[in-house]
């Protein structure tokens, strides 16, 4: 079948998919957009985590055909060629990253977050990201990074 | 595989009586995992992600009226004052992603044992209402679940909603998971207070091949309560702990790879008797909606 | 810096910043955040086939017949092989080589590779696979170590019996016999390595009849040592790139698609991507060895240690993997960080039907860690004296002499470690204020404060950085001075890969460090280079930080020479760009001095050689360098329903020298995190040999709602020996949170708590 949706404001057509196929594979495999991860295609991990009309949702449970006109945002949609989104840059500043896998998934839901609670409290974080299994960093510098970055969207500076 | 995008109720249901093996996907969270892991490959999807009439919740006769595919964030943010014990386990589900997709109607048509929502939608005698080409008609949810992961849902039926009257009383879930975050219930357990009429509700989680209720605890302690509703008083110990053996008595667990049958026992009847302490203190200090 | 001499100048250079005990940010950073990193399972070409494997489903069966002609009769499908099509030795190992690339007759573990498929979509490929006859004749699995090796009638998996290796450690004398005597049997569950990025990878038919596969692994030289025997191919025609890593932690040092890919290629000249699932992953790496200890700890009265006696029983599973290895570590290391004047422990590694085991974080001293800390806990509590104090008492130090008879020589600040966990403050206690997401139970609300108790423990221990036993365990780098762009800029070529740990920024700071240039380049690691030897073994910042220091130094000394002729001075440095002669000062540009002249030189570093053991004593210089890790854990547990929350972890560990500080607080939060995994949560769990739990739903991994704060302190006690003094970071953390967990655990509930996970059950007596 054939599937059109926008795409970090770009309007997208893939062909011949497969009718179980989910919106991560059709990003990754079919766009050209392999930010988001797949790392357990059950929702347990959310590697995959991308804004599917302003809402954060795992890629890998969104079937390819119910994104047909609707908007998706992916880790790839934020910042800009020129500058990173103060959670992407965040992330880097705090060591919040080691192999990264998990990053992608993480940046889009610490985003929301901050979005939502522009001054998140350290329980507050925790609940809104364990969604998001990390391997390497046992999480410290992922909180540290969303104070970060939320001091950041506040405009303040941080040290 | 065929993909079936109706935009309207009507059409979804003309849809589902023409395949009736359609596979219905509104979340996604359980169907695309048993695609993903090659578990489930059903002649066709029936997306009900455009159909509008099931994505809402209403006030209807002094029911709530939640639409099928309301997710659960939904559940959260609007009605936790009216359906605390719902909320409550709403919150308990996976992580915010899947709260964000996953619905009570999708809990409801997977009908695994350890879905979270059936427990509140046990203790507050919630009714299913299910359509088909042929009509609408409402399964009251004792009668809903018939085995593991099997339901009183036909063929060519979608469930619509589920009605369920405002808590009169406080309500509380509580679930146990091997994890602090994330994880399917090893047992879980919802009470609700009914004040109006003297009872009170349960519902079992995980513990039986379908959610159920605890008839015999939850007379016990209508009988109990029924001097203290207009004069409450803290509950001995050892009423909860009635309450909780006569809960876990309740329960036809099984061994798994989450959890032992003896440990589910155990479990719920220490979450019963937690719970309605709870929800009993909650009552006494003049509370409906109980705080977690 | 090195401070210059004349001190009424000014600074005559600018200092390069990121260099050697800095924390620059990763090069890959700004890849990783965007999403742009191209990890192993982002690969794409044109043309390109998906590989799929078929696996059987049964733990041990014998293969009556194979027939792929279902599968090739399917649209889409371009090829189905199985061991027939194998083009050259169908057999690898790290160790053995026993493990077949496709089984031939006989399947012995669940998810053994039996046949692999390639077509145009990965769900053509997975319907071929499933379409795929095998006839198999079912056998009764061998699914207990000990039973392999003891059990009558058991029967012979490989054709050398089900002995994998034996290592007896006799130390002192064997018939000691003490005032004081504990004793307990303890078991480790089967751990998963629990990596994001499943296996993955994409092999490219070249033109030349080789291959070229991009991967992710964990030693690009091993792979291409197995691959290449296998293809029938000459090494060199084996051409590996890394591709990005998904966390790796032991789990990618065996082969896992990385044959399969390639024949699959070269079979239909097209370049073929493979991508486990999730659950294919559980049955497509090895695990953390599973273990029975069984140990007696004998004693006088003020608690000091006579005697140590042990028998530890291995599960390898049915492929040796490095099983050898882990259980000469066990065994080694089995005493922990303590002085025993008499020792006699033995470790058994065996075959058996169960999923192969091998690498994992920490290699053997986990499970070692987990038995002989709960014997020290077991007996202060004997003795009367705390946990501390016992451990105190006994604490190797530098100067102490290992059971193996081998000296301690450099530091090893056991005392100072377990003193800073225990002189933290403690966390605040537990106020009435609920918050569900502090409480045992997290957001499931399953308690408000009620059969909430606390509890504290303590855990240290030892690990042996690099190979050991004599392994000829070598790095080579390679780096390339030159102007570009009107600036010095370094190049540092390696095969070492970069799992996550942050290696890639440490080549950088070497770089910087020996050559004063602030731009360095880190290129692709691949096979052009020499081999680095493996990521694992908390090694490569001791043995590539040491090839690419010493690289430097080669082209550090022919810039000197250059200097020399022109400038006729002999007392050189490289410095902020600059080359600076103590005497008299700056001399010139680095720019200027090498014109347009590319300066590179290729190193191999070896570290000081270690030996093998005597295969009766166990007696040897085995090791290289030992490092240490102490943790003290505070829990709550909830004692009626048997959860457990960690509520603070501190950790104190020496490193020898922070070569990058930040990373080395990342080492120690992830590993940490790890052994709290396998504390309370984390067990492959078998039945009859087949794996119950092989999804995110079911083998559960700490979530950042199960990690606690930590406090961490990190030691600088040079190693003379090692590069900088540095000593090996990555597995020690992993080690020691276990045990103290558990001591914590065991302190709340005065439950003895022999297994690991501690489960709600063990708990709760149901």
């Amino acid at each position: 079948m054939r599937v059109k949706f926008t795409v970090n404001g770009e309007e997208r057509t893939a062909d011949d998919v497969w009718e179980g196929e989910s919106l991560l594979y059709v990003l990754r495999e079919r766009l050209g957009l392999p930010g988001a991860k797949n790392a357990c295609e059950q929702g347990e991990c959310g590697s995959c985590t991308v804004y599917l009309d302003d809402t954060p949702v795992c890629a890998c449970l969104v079937a390819a055909g119910q994104v047909q006109d609707r908007e998706v945002r992916t880790v790839e949609g934020l910042g800009s060629e020129e500058e990173l989104d103060p959670v992407q840059q965040a992330f880097i500043e705090r060591g919040a990253v080691q192999c990264g896998f998990c990053t992608p998934g993480l940046i889009v839901a610490a985003h929301d977050l901050i979005r939502r609670n522009p001054c998140p409290k350290d329980a507050e974080i925790r609940e809104a990201l364990a969604g998001n299994l990390c391997r390497c960093t046992g999480y410290e510098k992922i909180i540290d990074a969303v104070h970060t970055a939320a001091a950041h969207s506040r405009g303040e500076a941080t040290s | 595989m065929d993909f079936i995008r109706p935009t309207s109720l009507a059409e979804a249901l003309r849809a589902k009586a023409e395949v009736p093996e359609a596979v219905p996907i509104a979340g996604g969270t359980d169907v695309m995992v048993e695609l993903n892991f090659d578990r489930r490959r059903p002649p066709a999807l029936l997306d009900l992600n455009a159909v509008g009439e099931i994505a809402k919740w209403s006030e209807v006769d002094g029911r709530i009226r939640l639409g099928a595919a309301v997710p659960y964030v939904r559940v959260i943010d609007e009605l936790g004052d009216r359906l605390p014990g719902l909320a409550m386990a709403a919150r308990t589900v996976g992580s915010p992603q899947i709260r964000n997709r996953g619905t009570v109607g999708g809990n409801l048509a997977a009908a695994s044992p350890a879905g979270d929502s059936h427990p509140p939608l046990l203790a507050s005698d919630a009714v299913v209402e299910v359509a088909s080409v042929r009509g609408t008609r409402t399964i009251p949810i004792t009668e809903f679940y018939l085995g593991v992961k099997r339901s009183a849902l036909e063929p060519d039926e979608l469930i619509t909603a589920v009605l369920l009257p405002p808590a009169d009383g406080p309500q509380q879930f509580s679930k146990v998971g091997t994890r602090n975050a994330m994880v399917i219930a090893v047992c879980s357990f919802a009470v609700a207070l009914h004040p109006a009429s003297g009872t009170v509700g349960t519902g079992l989680g995980s513990a039986a091949p379908t959610p159920r209720r605890a008839p015999e605890a939850e007379d016990y302690i209508a009988g109990e309560l029924s001097a203290l509703w207009q004069s409450p008083a803290p509950l001995a110990d050892s009423v909860l702990r009635r309450f909780g053996e006569l809960v876990g008595a309740a329960a036809q667990p099984i061994d798994d790879v989450r959890g032992s049958a003896a440990y589910r026992r155990h479990a719920l009847a220490v979450l019963a008797r937690r719970t309605l302490g709870w929800a009993w203190h909650d009552y006494c200090e003049g509370r409906v909606t109980a705080c977690a | 810096m090195t401070q210059m001499t004349r001190t009424s100048n000014p600074p005559l250079t600018t200092p390069i910043t990121g260099g050697v005990g800095e924390s620059p940010l990763r090069p890959d950073g700004a890849l990783k955040v965007r999403g742009e990193f191209a990890y192993s399972s982002d690969l794409w070409a044109d043309n390109m086939l998906w590989g799929v494997t078929l696996r059987t489903p049964h733990p041990y069966a014998r293969i009556r017949s194979i027939d792929v002609g279902p599968a090739l009769a399917l649209p889409g499908v371009y090829a189905a092989l199985t061991h027939e099509d194998v083009p050259g030795q169908n057999a690898y190992g790290l160790e053995h080589i026993d493990q077949p690339v496709l089984a031939v007759d006989v399947v012995r573990y669940q998810g053994e590779a039996v046949a692999i498929v390639a077509a145009d979509h990965p769900e053509t490929a997975r319907r071929a696979a499933a379409a795929i006859v095998v006839d198999y004749e079912v056998l009764e699995p061998v699914d207990n170590a000990e039973t392999a090796i003891f059990g009558e009638g058991v029967p012979k998996l490989h054709e050398g019996g089900n002995l994998v290796r034996y290592v007896p450690i006799l130390f002192g004398d064997q018939d000691a016999t003490a005032e004081v005597v504990v004793s307990g049997t303890y078991e480790v569950g089967m751990q998963d390595q629990a990596f994001l990025g499943p296996e993955s990878g994409m092999a490219v038919p070249a033109e030349d009849g080789g291959v070229d596969l991009y991967v992710a692994t964990q030693w690009l030289h091993v792979d291409q040592q197995q691959i290449a025997p296998a293809l029938n191919l000459p090494q060199d025609k084996v051409r590996i790139t890394l591709a990005g890593v998904g966390g790796a932690f032991g789990a990618r040092e065996d082969l896992s698609m990385q044959v399969h890919a390639c024949m699959l290629a070269l079979h239909t000249n097209k370049p073929v991507k493979m991508v486990y699932t999730r659950e294919e992953s559980f049955f497509g790496h090895v695990h953390r060895h599973p273990a029975v200890m069984h140990y007696e700890h004998g004693a006088d009265r003020d608690g000091k240690l006579v005697y140590v006696r042990a028998k530890m029983f291995l599960d390898g599973g049915a492929y040796a993997s490095s099983t050898g290895a882990v259980v000469a570590n066990a065994a080694t290391l089995g005493v922990g960080p303590y002085n025993v004047p008499n020792v006699k422990i033995e470790g058994w590694g065996a075959y058996t039907n169960n999923p192969p085991c091998g690498a994992m974080r920490g290699f053997g001293a986990v499970q070692a860690c987990f038995a002989y800390e709960s014997q020290m806990d077991k007996l202060a509590e004997a003795i009367g004296v705390d946990p501390v104090e016992i451990r105190l008492r006994n604490a190797l130090s530098e100067g102490s002499v290992m059971p193996t008879g081998q000296l301690v020589d450099s530091a090893a600040p056991v005392r100072e470690l377990m003193e800073r966990v225990r002189d933290k403050p403690m966390p605040p206690a537990r106020t009435s204020e609920v918050d569900i997401r502090t409480m045992p139970g997290g957001a499931s609300n399953t308690t408000h404060g009620e059969g909430v108790v606390r509890g504290v423990g303590y855990g240290v221990g030892i690990k042996n950085i690099c190979f050991s036993e004599g392994f000829d365990d070598y790095s080579t780098a390679r780096v390339r001075l030159e102007v570009i762009g009107g600036e010095p800029v370094a190049m540092v070529h390696t095969a070492a890969v970069e799992v996550g740990q942050g290696l890639v920024t440490l080549q950088a700071q070497i770089a910087r460090t020996e050559l004063g240039v602030q731009r360095v380049t880190i290129q692709p690691a691949d096979t052009s280079v020499g081999s680095a030897g493996s990521t694992s073994a908390s090694r490569q910042s001791y043995v590539t930080g040491g090839a690419v220091q010493s690289a430097c130094a080669a082209v550090r000394a022919e810039v000197f020479d250059l200097a020399r002729e022109r400038f006729g001075v002999s007392d050189l440095a490289l410095e902020g760009g600059k080359v600076v002669s103590a005497s008299r000062g700056v001399l010139a540009d680095l720019s200027d001095v090498l014109g347009d002249r590319a300066v590179e030189h290729t190193r191999e570093y070896r570290h000081r050689p270690s030996f093998p053991i005597d295969p009766l004593t166990g007696q040897g210089n085995a090791h290289v360098q030992y490092g240490f890790a102490a943790h003290r854990a505070v829990v709550d547990v909830d004692v009626d329903l048997g959860l457990v929350r960690v509520v603070e972890l501190a950790c104190a560990q020496d490193v020898g020298k922070a070569m990058n500080p930040d990373a080395v607080i990342g080492q120690i939060q992830g590993g940490s995190a790890q052994g709290l995994g396998l504390a309370v949560m984390e067990e492959i769990q078998l039945s009859g040999a087949k794996i119950r739990n092989p999804s995110f739903t079911d083998y559960l991994i700490p979530t950042i709602l199960d990690m606690p704060p930590m406090t961490i302190d990190v030691l600088e006690l040079a190693d003379p020996n090692a590069p900088y003094g540095l000593r090996g970071v990555g597995e020690p953390p992993t080690i020691s949170s276990t045990p103290a967990i558990v001591a914590a655990i065991r302190d709340a509930t005065k439950l003895a708590l022999k297994r690991i996970p501690v489960r709600p059950e063990h708990i709760t007596g149901t």
